[in-house]
């Protein structure tokens, strides 16, 4: 088991004749996903690699190829629209890789989606993987290893960072979630916690957060009143100063509100394990395994 | 990005925003010049010679002061603010040099309001916000008497409602005929304001009504959303270089994000979560990071080349951190630019290199080979106690 995807999810990438996009579909098919359809409008009937048919909507390629998850390589001015159109063709997931997605247009977006089947990652963020199943997204592959830990993050290296760390430990992963770090974005940390907290292969969480926002404190609320596994994490940005992005359009302390060490307390008070620095991720974990 | 307060209401007067009669001025005599028509025009003799940075707090700083006695006094205050180093709670203790003034006509002011439009990521909507206790330190005021903010949020669907802006001028005592339609016309403009031009942030504090009972914009902040910019080719013209870090604006052009900090160790990193991670972990092992600096996914030699230039530059800098931990980013791309860098400034500065993920092992080639005095970590954490350490070495021979 996993949560969202695995070896049967069936993937349609949008944006696969872009530079980023071509590049990163041909990563996730050597991978082994599923990859089996692209859509570039104008190229309907062409193939990508003289593999993978190509469409000119996302509708067509559901139609024809059975896709259920969309991933989203589209430049960010057309990407709210991507996403929008891979909900409409009934993609259960969508995965967003865009970064620079106007928030305007997310605020839009994620109205769309209110009370909609389908489920959003991202948009800004590394994908999501079922380490020996199935890769979606931009994450180097090799650094996993199948196995029984759940890794959410607002960050894409951070979560290479604490995969690497946990299989250099020799300890594998479920799955692996990066929600991105746009202000506005789809899943949040509890939509991926409710899903680990009910998947029996996971068996414990690395959650990676960072300042700027509430949504870890939200997170640490929900924890403490729900999870029933041990989760240890980690917030980027203790020395970030206030009021200046921190690369990420998200990660910004404003008002004296978001910051790391106001996190890192609503998550102790809910029984999660901090990791005193990022290096330290895996090892807190394991403390509250054995 | 931040804009001036005469931007702000420039582009305030275009969405039907009442805003003062006013005029930007560069120089002394364009002060002067810009008070004479003010004068004239309104026939009122009190301007307001405000300072232009991109700072809050200036009129306790002492960038905001009244002429009360005409074009004279407004020229002497003009040469008293013009080129002053400013310093307001924002400013930082080195304050911000004033090189634009904005004069302005005087108002007589019944009452303050503060109003405000952000976005509320929590709930993913717009926000408008407001308050009687205009004037002050909202945040202050968000603190100690949280009620006395007034919230509400907009649905992007049917857009700012008008029984919305009706129950926020009642909330403000602004339920009188005339003021309630001055108040909702400004509200709405303010609305599609911010969707049209992209704004994170509009505030107006105070917004004032006059002796006469009219609505007017006395102050104006505007941030627009960086991410927009794809959109808003006029931002360009709108942009001050001078309120700006340089570094950080050159940064910016090759596509690398820096923020300049106050440590001496230099920092270079791929991923926004990793740059931030490594600051702290510096900071953790006691030592202070310089910088943040994300060369991205996708860089080129180029651009790696560049980033590490602009660390090397630095004064402040005694030592330099390199971490990777390569997804997209290949490490012997990394090492490429560093080792270009390294060939046009030279290196002063111990250097420690931490290499991890696609083409680690042609990376670690390129530094071995290149002669240069590179320590190699074998983790982030070894690597954080390495260059503290180098840099406590160095301060102390």
């Amino acid at each position: 088991m996993s949560i969202l995807v695995n070896k049967d999810t069936r993937v349609v990438i949008q944006g696969i004749t872009g530079e980023y996009g071509s590049q990163h579909a041909r990563a996730c098919i050597a991978y082994g996903t599923k990859v089996v359809a692209g859509v570039t409008p104008g190229r309907g009937g062409q193939r990508f690699e003289d593999k993978v048919p190509m469409f000119d909507t996302v509708e067509d390629a559901v139609k024809k190829e059975g896709a259920d998850v969309s991933c989203i390589f589209v430049p960010p001015a057309g990407a709210a629209d991507a996403i929008v159109e891979a909900a409409d063709a009934g993609c259960r997931l969508v995965i967003c890789i865009t970064e620079g997605i106007p928030v305007l247009d997310m605020v839009k977006v994620r109205r769309y989606l209110e009370g909609k089947p389908t489920r959003l990652i991202g948009p800004n963020c590394p994908g999501i993987i079922t380490p020996g199943e199935c890769k979606i997204g931009i994450m180097p592959g090799h650094i996993h290893k199948k196995g029984h830990i759940g890794v959410l993050s607002k960050s894409g290296t951070l979560t290479y960072e604490a995969v690497g760390q946990l299989t250099a430990m020799g300890v594998g992963q479920s799955s692996c979630v990066g929600i991105g770090g746009d202000p506005v974005a789809g899943m949040d940390f509890i939509d991926v916690l409710e899903l680990f907290n009910d998947d029996p292969d996971t068996h414990g969480v690395i959650m990676i957060g960072e300042i700027g926002g509430g949504a870890e404190q939200k997170a640490a609320a929900w924890i403490k009143a729900n999870m029933k596994k041990p989760v240890a994490a980690l917030i980027a940005g203790r020395a970030a100063p206030p009021g200046k992005r921190m690369g990420h359009a998200g990660a910004i302390i404003s008002g004296g509100k978001g910051t790391a060490a106001e996190k890192i307390e609503a998550l102790e008070d809910a029984g999660v394990k901090v990791s005193p620095t990022p290096a330290d991720m895996a090892s807190t974990l394991m403390s509250l395994m054995k | 990005m931040k804009i001036h307060e005469y931007q702000a209401k420039q582009i305030f007067a275009r969405y039907g925003i009442p805003v003062p009669k006013g005029e930007p001025a560069f120089s002394v005599a364009e002060a002067e010049a810009a008070a004479q028509r003010l004068i004239e025009a309104t026939g009122i003799p009190v301007v307001v010679v405000k300072a232009q940075i991109h700072a809050g707090g200036r009129g306790k700083g002492g960038g905001v002061k009244v002429a009360k006695g005409g074009v004279a006094d407004a020229r002497a205050l003009a040469e008293k603010i013009l080129g002053m180093q400013l310093i307001t709670v924002q400013t930082g203790p080195a304050g911000q040099k004033v090189r634009r003034l904005y004069i302005e006509q005087g108002l007589d002011i019944d009452r303050e309001i503060y109003l405000a439009l952000t976005l509320d990521r929590d709930r993913r909507r717009i926000a408008v916000m407001a308050s009687r206790e205009g004037g002050m330190d909202i945040e202050q005021v968000a603190h100690d008497t949280p009620e006395k903010i007034h919230t509400l949020h907009v649905d992007p669907v049917i857009g700012l409602a008008p029984y919305q802006a009706r129950k926020l001028a009642f909330a403000l005592g602004l339920g009188a005929k005339e003021q309630m339609r001055q108040f909702t016309k400004l509200l709405d403009g303010l609305y599609k304001c911010f969707l049209a031009e992209d704004c994170s942030l509009v505030e107006i504090n105070p917004l004032v009504v006059t002796k006469k009972g009219d609505i007017v914009a006395l102050d104006g902040k505007v941030t627009f959303d960086d991410n927009a910019e794809i959109r808003h080719p006029e931002w360009a013209d709108l942009r001050d270089a001078d309120e700006e870090d340089p570094v950080e604006l050159e940064a910016k052009k090759v596509g690398i994000s820096y923020v300049s900090l106050d440590g001496d160790i230099g920092c270079l990193v791929n991923g926004a979560g990793l740059a931030m991670g490594t600051m702290d972990i510096i900071q953790n092992y006691g030592g202070k990071p310089a910088n943040f600096l994300d060369v991205g996914g996708g860089a080129t030699q180029e651009q790696v080349k560049k980033a590490f230039q602009m660390i090397l530059r630095s004064d402040k800098v005694k030592g330099i951190f390199v971490n990777i931990f390569g997804g997209i980013m290949r490490c012997d791309v990394v090492a490429a630019g560093i080792v270009a860098a390294t060939k046009e400034l030279g290196l002063s500065v111990p250097l420690v290199v931490r290499l991890e993920g696609t083409n680690v092992e042609a990376g670690r080639k390129i530094l071995d080979e290149s002669g240069l005095k590179i320590e190699s970590a074998s983790s982030m954490g070894d690597g954080a106690q390495k260059i503290v350490a180098a840099v406590k070495q160095g301060a102390a021979a």
